[in-house]
């Protein structure tokens, strides 16, 4: 068996989700607190790859980046053809799962009480330093969760990767895509064996989730039972 | 120590329109839910984004909308305690206190914020998590990291009101000691007229988000300027007056006339505090009233009691009156009338 889509699909996962933890919490930050209706189409623009079919997110990437586009031109004109490589495939999976972390790390962020921000502003502290130093830790276990998603849904992600990446066996071919060509020319059991394998994965962060919560929980415990 | 603010602000349906000067270095602000006490402290911290105007303390400026002047909060030098404290549940005692004083070398760091926490008797706590401190424990920590930046202006919003009962008292002496230690102003904002009292110079009533009154505690309580200032700060006895010659005032809802020592030809309203009314063993002398006593209700050291007076139109009661316990029981074998006493220096006259 070709273990090839299996090491492509750990890299692109693990690579969008540090892409798109990055910028979504930081997008989320940027965004929190802050009301109107501009803000709010924003919103509708960020979460446009979640309500979309993901072989239309596909298509307007490959419409962004192609060759006949202003930013795909420049690309060309210094030596970098995304489409159809491997950072495709990343590009793909982040933009397709930005959505989530997104949301998630809103959510997080906007659950850390306004006044201990206000605390800290009246303490002296810059914005970026309040980010840093109180939002981040105190939103902690929903950005852990907001990533474990984005791990997982990356690791799925068929369409946008398929019309972006192209199906190149060991340079862009992920999990999904080999199992659907698996599947396509007849070749069932590579298919499942390759299924397994992506629900192990997929479990596996689950369940790294699970138990760190656990672990957080007990640490919490114990410093009670200090008392 | 001076402050002057001259600010308007909204939220919402509400508007804020302040308008404070004072040069105590420990100022009350009182008034009802809903009435902009905390909206005040905001403004003046430079966490509420819509005030406008003007704000000076000792000739800085921290907000001037007509040159486009508005610092922010960082640099207001205003320390503030939150309502319920917001401490930084992931950070110990000690990096709470600390948390204010970034900008120093963290040896100096280090030994002003164990300074401010053993003012505050924390020093055995500084390791500890918020969540594992007493209620009374988390406000001196908000307290020491407050006053561990040397603030100009300390803002207190009700720091009493998240503890147990019992655990206020004591807590209130130990707030009152460590204000007396800090030279900036510190205004405090409460609903409850005795914390107030106890712990301030000067009063500023606030009510629907206006200023109603501001002045030494004593002049406030002792002479309200308006009806209004006088129920907020716990007036129970108030009629609608007209002046007459000679320092008379007519009271008309309870049908009498009286003296008064600071009378108004313009007085509108006569008024006299709950535990100012007191009891003539025998009728006739100057502002002696007949009376019975309709209602009584008790608490564990005072006995209310509400007053009809003979002499008042329409039925029910008109005049609440509060005696302690060991009087009501010298007082409560006689029998009707009563002579129920207005002293002509505690009665007071409002025009308005």
């Amino acid at each position: 068996m070709d273990l090839s889509p299996i090491r492509l699909s750990l890299e692109t996962s693990l690579a969008a989700t540090a892409v798109v933890t990055l910028v979504g919490t930081l997008v989320a930050g940027w965004r929190v607190r802050r009301r109107g209706t501009a803000f709010e189409l924003l919103d509708g623009i960020f979460l446009l790859p979640l309500v979309l079919p993901p072989t239309v997110v596909g298509f307007l990437l490959l419409l962004f980046f192609g060759r006949s586009s202003a930013l795909g031109a420049f690309l060309y004109g210094l030596g970098i053809r995304l489409v159809f490589s491997w950072p495709a495939t990343v590009v793909a999976a982040s933009v397709t799962t930005f959505p989530l972390m997104y949301m998630t790390a809103r959510a997080a962020l906007e659950q850390v009480d306004a006044p201990l921000v206000e605390a800290a502003r009246t303490l002296g502290a810059r914005e970026s330093r309040i980010f840093r130093e109180i939002l981040l830790p105190l939103a902690w276990p929903g950005l852990a969760a907001g990533m474990v998603l984005t791990f997982a849904r990356a690791l799925g992600d068929f369409g946008a990767t398929l019309i972006l990446a192209g199906n190149i066996p060991g340079r862009t071919q992920t999990l999904p895509l080999a199992i659907f060509f698996a599947v396509e020319s007849g070749d069932t059991a590579d298919a499942v064996r390759l299924s397994v394998v992506t629900v192990a994965i997929s479990l596996a962060a689950l369940g790294a989730l699970n138990l760190w919560t656990r672990h957080r929980r007990g640490l919490a415990m114990r410093v009670v039972e200090q008392e | 120590m001076e402050i002057r603010a001259e600010i308007v602000a909204q939220r919402g349906p509400f508007a804020l329109q302040l308008h404070l000067v004072t040069q105590q270095r420990r100022v009350g602000i009182l008034g009802e839910s809903g009435a902009g006490k905390t909206m005040t402290l905001r403004a003046i911290a430079g966490l509420e984004r819509t005030a406008r105007g003007r704000l000076e303390v000792n000739g800085r400026v921290l907000l001037d909308s007509a040159r486009g002047v508005c610092l922010p909060a960082r640099e207001r030098r205003v320390a503030m305690v939150f309502q319920q404290y917001a401490l930084f549940p992931h950070r110990t005692v000690e990096e709470n206190v600390a948390f204010g004083l970034h900008g120093l070398p963290p040896a100096e760091r280090g030994a002003r914020a164990r300074d401010a926490a053993r003012k505050m008797h924390l020093e055995d706590l500084l390791a500890r998590y918020p969540r594992q401190l007493s209620g009374g424990q988390q406000q001196r920590v908000a307290l020491a990291r407050a006053l561990a930046t040397e603030p100009e202006i300390l803002l207190l919003d009700e720091p009493l009101s998240a503890l147990d009962f019992h655990l206020r008292g004591l807590v209130e002496k130990e707030l009152l000691d460590s204000l007396a230690e800090f030279r900036g102003a510190a205004l405090y904002v409460s609903h409850s007229l005795e914390e107030v009292y106890r712990l301030c110079d000067e009063i500023v009533v606030l009510s629907r988000g206006r200023v109603l009154a501001s002045g030494p505690k004593e002049e406030i309580f002792l002479r309200p300027p308006s009806r209004e200032v006088a129920r907020l700060t716990g007036c129970k006895n108030m009629s609608q007056a007209s002046a007459l010659a000679g320092g008379m005032v007519e009271a008309l809802d309870w049908g009498l006339r009286m003296r008064v020592a600071q009378p108004l030809p313009q007085a509108r309203y006569v008024a006299i505090r709950a535990n100012h009314i007191t009891f003539a063993d025998q009728p006739g002398g100057e502002n002696v009233f007949p009376c019975t006593v309709v209602e009584s209700t008790e608490t564990p050291f005072r006995r209310t009691l509400y007053l009809r007076l003979n002499s008042a139109p329409g039925d029910g009661w008109q005049l609440q009156a509060e005696v302690q316990k060991d009087r009501w029981e010298e007082l409560k074998s006689r029998p009707a009338p009563w002579h129920v006493r207005l002293d002509p220096h505690r009665v007071f006259v409002t025009s308005e």
